[in-house]
């Protein structure tokens, strides 16, 4: 490849298309008569109309585009990458998690924290767990490489506040447990896709 | 004579009170009325519909910090803002808004008073007003409020000119400068409008009235994409409140003036009594104004120097000369 291109330094005048815009009139004559029929033809009464239309359509037809933002919400893209959640079992109603530290491992920006233990009955359980949000960037790593879907990313996408801790707990992010049945499984990142069965090949448990 | 002086003071005292009260709703008006054309709500969260966010705004007003630029002339950065507002409102001393009634048995006319050079009063009022916005520009040490002093000065002195020449066609068919002739002239019903017989004046008014009032497309006096803020740039608070009262005041003052000389005036229109007609026709221009500001551009100065000069004027010169001849054979 040449250089040819990278020296031409005249940006922006190459790609342009021109409009059909006619020609602009030369002498007095004919700037008069374009003035004239501009004026004639009414043109700007269009302009007048056109606002006039959006009026009625706004007050009479429910056009209106106002969202009264902290009153509404407009809805979010599934895959939008928002405050985690971490989901919880909906037969128990324990959490999905199984502590196996893989979001810790990858978490580029190292800002998830967890430790574990085992519990009365041998079974691991997740003694702490939390996301510094201050450092959190949203890549949405940690609940592509989650195995159990236990850390996904919600729809809080209004984190202003006087703590960042008011959102970094395990327990703020866990779903709470009278609401359960409202959980909702998450079809975003990370998530099984909805053909998911038709593209695993099944191999036999014994041989 | 003693009642006669006591009448005109009251009446004075409530022209000032409702109009500068209009002017107010004007603001709420202008941003509802722009806000439905692009499909928005406008304010909405003070009071019903947003309707408080008058007394909102007027507190913000006040309260403010009554701010002189460094360096600025500071008897005349205070005083301009008071022309503009004044001005506006000696203007419509000489503006008969309502027909005559009866209160308490007593015939009122509610025009402050009855000059028999009403409509000359009404423009050189306005027309004085323009000292306003230009000592304003140049008193506050700031190169956008002298550009807005400038074209102060270019836009409001060229307008004049057509302004003037404009309705001078009507002043001769009537025979009379008083604003109450004019309305008796229109008395036979929606036919006898001057409109019918002075179109072309019309419009040259109305488009010079656009420019006089400093509103869309001709706004160049502080087009903020421009001049920042034009003449107000350095304004605030009750100082850039008045400017604007004063705005809003002129807007309703040719409102009435275009209804008065052109569309019959408070005449009785069909079972509309006269009194509600003349208030339909103002809020049909006040609201004109709106939607023009909703729907145009605006338009560049030497555009509007053009258009002054070599388009209105030469058309409201050979208007007033076919209406002379007209009237002559
Ligand atoms: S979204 Fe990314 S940065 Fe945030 S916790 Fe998950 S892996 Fe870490
Ligand atoms: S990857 Fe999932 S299961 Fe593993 S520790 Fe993280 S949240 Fe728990």
């Amino acid at each position: 490849m040449s250089l040819e291109q990278f020296k031409d330094r005249n940006v922006g005048t190459q790609n342009y298309t021109m409009l059909d815009l006619g020609e602009s009139p030369k002498t007095g004559w004919g700037k008069f008569k374009q003035v004239a029929k501009r004026s004639v033809k009414l043109e700007l009464f269009t302009g007048l109309k056109v606002t006039f239309r959006e009026m009625i359509k706004a007050l009479f037809m429910g056009e209106m585009h106002t969202t009264k933002y902290p009153f509404e919400k407009l809805p979010i893209a599934p895959r939008y990458r928002a405050i985690h959640e971490m989901k919880r079992l909906l037969e128990s109603g324990h959490y999905r998690c199984i502590g196996c530290g893989l979001c810790e491992k990858i978490c580029i920006a190292d800002c998830i924290r967890m430790d574990t233990r085992y519990d009365e009955n041998q079974r691991k359980e997740v003694s702490e767990y939390t996301i510094n949000f201050g450092r959190c960037i949203f890549c949405g790593y940690c609940a592509e490489v989650c195995p159990e879907l236990a850390i996904v990313h919600g729809g809080r996408y209004e984190n202003a506040s006087e703590q960042r801790a008011s959102f970094a707990l395990f327990e703020d992010m866990l779903t709470p447990l009278d609401q359960l049945t409202q959980q909702k499984e998450y079809p975003g990142f990370g998530a099984v896709s909805p053909d998911a069965d038709k593209k695993i090949k099944k191999t036999p448990l014994a041989y | 004579m003693d009642g006669y002086i006591i009448a005109t003071v009251i009446k004075a005292i409530l022209v000032l009170a409702v109009i500068s009260a209009l002017a107010g709703f004007g603001t709420y008006l202008e941003r509802k009325v722009l806000a439905f054309m692009q499909r928005r709500l406008g304010p909405m969260h003070v009071g019903p519909y947003g309707l408080l966010q008058l007394v909102a705004d007027g507190i913000k007003l006040f309260t403010k910090e009554d701010f002189i630029p460094n360096n600025a002339n500071r008897l005349i950065f205070m005083i301009a803002p008071v022309i503009t507002a004044a001005t506006a409102f000696i203007a419509l001393a000489a503006v008969p808004m309502l027909p005559e009634f009866e209160l308490f048995g007593i015939t009122v006319r509610p025009i402050v008073s009855d000059l028999n050079i009403g409509i000359l009063f009404v423009l050189g009022m306005m027309a004085a007003g323009l000292y306003g916005p230009l000592l304003a520009g140049v008193a506050q040490h700031n190169k956008w409020g002298l550009l807005g002093a400038a074209r102060t000065a270019v836009q409001f002195l060229s307008y004049e000119v057509v302004t003037g020449l404009s309705i001078l066609a009507p002043i001769m068919i009537v025979g009379s400068l008083s604003l109450i002739d004019f309305n008796n002239y229109q008395a036979g019903g929606i036919g006898e409008w001057l409109i019918w017989k002075q179109p072309l004046a019309f419009i040259l008014f109305l488009i010079a009235g656009f420019a006089e009032t400093n509103r869309t497309p001709f706004d160049l006096l502080e087009h903020e994409a421009e001049v920042v803020s034009g003449y107000a740039t350095e304004y605030s608070g009750m100082r850039w409140g008045m400017f604007f009262i004063g705005e809003y005041a002129n807007m309703i003052t040719i409102g009435f003036l275009a209804s008065l000389v052109f569309f019959g005036g408070f005449n009785d229109w069909g079972f509309i009594p006269g009194g509600l007609a003349i208030l339909l026709k103002v809020s049909f221009f006040f609201f004109l104004m709106l939607w023009v500001r909703a729907s145009w551009p605006h338009i560049r100065p030497d555009q509007l120097m053009w258009l002054c000069w070599k388009v209105l004027m030469p058309l409201a010169v050979i208007n007033v000369t076919v209406t002379g001849f007209v009237m002559m054979f």
